[in-house]
């Protein structure tokens, strides 16, 4: 029987010729992550371990970024427990303020991870490197820590759903109209278990940022991991980013998928995800009048280069509403530092927002734009949860940088077209 | 091995943010997350919750972050077992890992209800709800699953077999 590319990927860390759907498996690890929040529960648990060294100080990887710069003194504490601990093991890859970014724009960046490899992450969002073609997924405290001392985790072999891609993207659809439409189609666990597997000529269409942000967002809709295919832009990606040797798996053509879509990218139109789940998508021509008091442009979802530049463009020489809180979260020194050469920071503060160094901050209601009571924010994070961003009766609206710059602009749920711009 | 206890009942979708929100994760000490649980849906919650209660909820609970720290709470609010239609995840991996018993069935998530008194044997995965006198099959753990339970979590599991 034919294998999917999770499936191969993990055949090969597992030294099996072939897996099956539900089989469980034990593989070996090529990068294993933890932050500021999950890092301190899996130091804690692994002091519990007999093994008391990690498998490999060069494939851990240890980023304060959810409440760093520190946000409290118990955040400071934390910190400080993950740095002790890279020192004390000397990790090859820890990333203090001032290196630091936010962990899944960071990691690729910095050529950690390639095509082929297996990552577990104590971070949902670690599928992320799915795009690059790596089986990497999003695992608690405990996995992390074990993961980090014996290089081995346990997995069930995960079944597939295939979304075949077609069609060219429109100029204001980005990946995040793309993931939240497929989200708004299956819903919140359409993908349980599962593995989002991309295919289709679609794809050439689709820059690297759009497919982080694709497969960031796989564990919204329930999956495990969100894979695609290697192409030229992969690699192109690679080789300017990473030294490390990848490995490059194709489905096979009689791969086994419990279910197949095709999606006509060229007839996605702007997408907001209502309050409170993901799945509750609107386009944004049929979102009505929805004032809002806040716009965030970050996170691991879209905090990336590209993201910044569609914002831009959107903000030059227009004006942040009055009374609208405008917050620009550049993900990694990097990429701020592109966005200074670029002048789009100059944009953004021209236009009236304010731009903040590398934190996951308001994205998980940590800091750095928490909402009040009856507050709206339109935000290009990931998850519009209760209470996520601040107060229990606050709301979120999911949508791409285009979008939440326009909004910037109103006032109001908005897209480019609101604002002459096609 | 079983629990029996009081259910609280949830519905679809329960998500880490709302079993602990986010702004209390500069903790993880389990009594001072305990204090949190469900605070967002069910300030309530852990007033009434008493050691070996039962959590009831729809599908997909614990979707969303991958922190320990939910099914941690839960635990340490006194919580026995967690019976749902689905789990996500990795919270699902969590439980096992940190020892929070979980049990998948969908007719017991749906019948049951709030109030109830609810036993559950894991050995044969069998659930009563005393209350009303019905009886529900859940979802068996597979064996290597079950070798991770019986050593009370991954980390044990670990110091026996490696």
């Amino acid at each position: 029987m034919g294998m999917t590319m999770t499936q191969k990927i993990l055949a090969a860390h597992a030294g099996l010729p072939s897996v099956e759907a539900g089989q469980l498996i034990e593989a070996n690890l090529d990068l294993v992550l933890a932050n500021d929040i999950t890092g301190p529960v899996a130091i804690h648990e692994v002091e519990k371990l007999k093994k008391k060294t990690v498998f490999d100080k060069d494939k851990v990887v240890l980023v304060p970024d959810h409440f760093a710069p520190n946000k409290d003194i118990k955040s400071a504490e934390h910190c400080k427990c993950v740095r002790e601990y890279a020192k004390a093991h000397d990790i090859t890859n820890y990333f203090e303020v001032g290196k630091m970014g936010i962990e899944h724009a960071l990691l690729p960046e910095q050529g950690l991870i390639v095509a082929g490899e297996v990552c577990i992450g104590a971070d949902s969002h670690t599928c992320t490197y799915g795009a690059l073609g790596a089986f990497s997924t999003g695992v608690g405290s405990t996995d992390m820590g074990c993961g980090m001392i014996t290089g081995q985790a346990w997995f069930k072999v995960p079944s597939a759903i295939k979304f075949t891609l077609t069609g060219k993207p429109s100029k204001w659809v980005s990946g995040k109209d793309v993931i939240l439409h497929i989200i708004g189609m299956i819903g919140v666990d359409g993908a349980l278990y599962q593995s989002m597997e991309f295919t289709g000529d679609g794809i050439k269409n689709l820059s690297m940022d759009d497919r982080f942000t694709i497969a960031n967002m796989a564990i919204e809709a329930g999956a495990k991991n969100g894979i695609f295919p290697v192409d030229e832009k992969t690699i192109a990606y690679m080789e300017e980013h990473s030294a490390k040797k990848y490995t490059v798996y194709e489905a096979d053509e009689d791969a086994v998928y419990e279910k197949e879509y095709t999606i006509d990218l060229s007839s996605i139109e702007p997408v907001v995800a209502f309050p409170h789940l993901p799945e509750n998508t609107k386009k944004v021509s049929e979102a009505g009048e929805v004032p809002i008091d806040q716009v965030v442009i970050g996170s691991c979802t879209n905090g990336r280069i590209e993201d910044l530049r569609v914002a831009a463009e959107i903000l030059k020489d227009k004006k942040v509403a009055d009374g609208i809180r405008a917050i620009v979260i550049p993900a990694t020194q990097a990429i701020y530092m592109q966005a200074i050469e670029e002048g789009l920071v100059q944009t953004f503060i021209r236009a009236g927002a304010i731009v903040s160094t590398p934190t996951c901050g308001p994205c998980l209601g940590g800091y750095m734009g928490i909402l009040a009571a009856g507050e709206r924010a339109v935000s290009t994070t990931n998850r519009n949860f209760v209470g996520r961003m601040g107060h229990v009766d606050s709301e979120i609206y999911l949508a791409s940088p285009a979008v939440a710059a326009a909004s910037a602009v109103t006032g109001k749920i908005s897209q480019p077209s609101d604002l002459g711009m096609e | 091995m079983k629990a029996c206890g009081i259910v609280h009942k949830y519905g679809d979708n329960i998500d880490t943010d709302v079993i602990i929100p986010a702004r209390y994760l500069n903790s993880s000490d389990p009594d001072e997350l305990a204090k949190k649980c469900m605070e967002d849906i069910d300030p309530d919650f852990v007033n009434r919750a008493k050691k070996g209660d039962i959590m009831v909820a729809n599908k997909n609970f614990g979707c969303g972050s991958s922190r320990e720290h939910a099914p941690i709470a839960i635990k340490a609010a006194g919580i026995g077992c967690v019976i749902a239609e689905t789990f996500a995840r990795i919270f699902y991996r969590n439980a096992i890992n940190i020892g929070l018993p979980i049990i998948e069935c969908a007719e017991a998530a749906k019948e049951i209800e709030a109030g109830d008194t609810v036993e559950i044997d894991f050995d044969s995965g069998m659930i009563y709800d005393r209350t009303k006198n019905t009886e529900y099959k859940g979802q068996a753990f597979p064996p290597f699953m079950q070798k991770i339970i019986k050593a009370e979590g991954l980390i044990n599991y670990i110091n026996e077999n490696k």
